[in-house]
């Protein structure tokens, strides 16, 4: 499946300045693995011991995926994620 | 100014004190660190604070703001709410002393002012010159009100589904109102989004996030002072995304440290309403982080699902030796009549909860005779009239006498 992730400010210097990039992959999961491939910093701004960082939201079509499957949701083709820091509200 | 750097709670990154509130190798939340060590005269800095305006500018020494005179630094000053002791509400509860911190008596009636005004006045000094928000109401006056005052403009993001109470104290002030057709977590995303593309712009809770929060220290401040630099035994705090109550466990501690109060931060009962409550739930599980929840509750100033301050506030409450318990939209009701009743003071569904939840800890007897205990109130019953809508009767009588007295025929003569 292809796929759009996009990105908040802070991360983009990790993939060259660009707001979003290109991913494949059937879950969340695998699409965010070949951004890690090609952008192999990314992995630990996002990751710690091989799950999400507590303070990263990662959203498919505006829902949060922990409402979802987690990494494990399934990408319908085209579908659009995207990444965003946590911030408390108020 | 005593602020010295943004640092990350989670890594502990160090960043200059500018518009940035995460921390770009982790994600963590930044926090404002302050020098203190220079601080030897204990006396001089009490004399400062009780020789400074009737407002939370009387604390600025342990606020994230630069500026000679703190007094001139809004147009719309915050805080120095009343500390009213609650002799009735403690008996009702068989509590042996209760405070109520009536926090609805600022200027746009709630605690939001606080975390406003240092938010707003941060932004000036960093160059903005337009506000926004991400809110649930009480937010959404405070900074359509600041911006007013200030002579910002504002933009306020706001859930459609609000109160209308909460609506129309928005939109007098003249700000650009938002309705956004989904829930409160829907439109701090969306804010989150837009933050990262309009960088003029001053989301007072996300780019600013750092020094706003450090407005609601000063609630501690303030109950500190009003008890005569006295640290009370156990406050109870509501709790959203969690953040004021964990600054007011950072104020309590901040005057301890620089010795202005002896003792230890009080025992921190957060109080959340059940039908959002995943920091509560979290409490009662164990957990330390917090899984994110859709709300459905009549306290909509505290249906945050996705609190990112959650995992701190139950770090807190744990080491405090506090809880964090949820009551129902029946306990959030009869809460705020509770403390109508026996206190005066008209709160809105959030005090409701908060008043609920002390209830159960005072019934569950897990409150000792001998606590002195404070209760947070943030906001304003006026804001949302529906909850106590039908909830009594009146008597409705003709311009006579006889009508009168027949209305209550019932009652004992005078």
């Amino acid at each position: 499946m292809a796929v759009t992730v996009k990105l908040p400010t802070q991360l983009r210097d990790t993939v060259g300045g660009f707001a979003s990039v290109q991913a494949e992959g059937a879950t969340v999961g695998e699409a965010l693995e070949s951004v890690f491939t090609a952008h192999g910093e990314l992995r630990d701004r996002l990751y710690q011991n091989g799950d999400l960082r507590r303070f990263v939201n990662v959203y498919l079509g505006g829902e949060d995926i922990r409402f979802l499957d987690g990494l494990q949701t399934a990408l319908p083709d085209g579908a659009e994620l995207t990444i965003l820091p946590a911030v408390a509200g108020g | 100014m005593a602020a010295k750097q943004l640092k990350c709670r989670e890594c502990g990154t160090e960043y200059p004190l500018e518009a940035r509130y995460v921390c770009s190798q982790c994600f963590g939340p930044l926090e404002v660190g302050y020098d203190h060590e220079h601080i030897s005269d204990v006396g001089e800095v009490r004399r400062r604070i009780q020789g400074g305006p009737q407002n939370m500018w009387r604390y600025h020494d342990f606020l994230p703001l630069e500026g000679p005179q703190p007094r001139t630094r809004t147009g719309l000053p915050a805080g120095c709410t009343p500390l009213i002791r609650a002799d009735r509400l403690a008996e009702r509860l068989g509590l042996g002393e209760v405070w109520v911190k009536n926090d609805a008596a600022n200027p746009t009636h709630s605690f939001k002012d606080r975390v406003v005004s240092v938010a707003a006045t941060r932004a000036r000094e960093l160059g903005f010159d337009t506000l926004a928000c991400a809110s649930t109401g009480n937010l959404a006056n405070s900074v359509a009100a600041h911006g007013a005052a200030l002579g910002m403009a504002s933009y306020v993001l706001i859930p459609a589904d609000l109160e209308e109470q909460k609506v129309l104290a928005t939109g007098v002030y003249g700000t650009n109102l938002v309705k956004v057709r989904g829930n409160y977590d829907d439109v701090n995303r969306l804010c989150t989004e837009l933050s990262g593309d309009r960088e003029n712009w001053a989301f007072v809770n996300i780019n600013m996030r750092p020094y706003y929060a450090e407005g609601s220290k000063t609630v501690a401040y303030e109950i500190a002072e009003q008890l005569g630099w006295e640290i009370p035994d156990r406050v109870v705090v509501p709790i959203a995304s969690g953040s004021l109550f964990t600054k007011i466990g950072k104020g309590f501690q901040e005057f301890i440290d620089v010795g202005l109060v002896d003792g230890d931060v009080p025992i921190m009962n957060g109080a959340q309403a059940t039908g959002c409550s995943p920091v509560a739930t979290a409490f009662r599980d164990g957990q330390d982080f917090c899984r994110p929840v859709k709300p459905d509750t009549i306290a909509k100033s505290l249906a945050i699902g996705n609190p990112a301050d959650g995992p701190y506030a139950l770090d807190l409450a744990r080491a405090t030796g506090g809880t964090i318990d949820s009551v129902n939209d029946q306990e959030i009701r009869a809460g705020i009549r509770l403390l109508a009743e026996t206190a005066g003071v008209f709160t809105e569904t959030a005090g409701g909860v908060t008043t609920a939840v002390l209830q159960k800890l005072a019934e569950s007897g897990q409150i000792g005779r001998d606590e002195r205990v404070v209760l947070v109130i943030t906001g304003e019953g006026l804001k949302t009239l529906d909850a106590v809508r039908d909830s009594f009767m009146a008597y409705e009588v003709d311009p006579t006498i006889q009508s009168f007295e027949a209305a209550f025929a019932d009652s004992v003569p005078v």
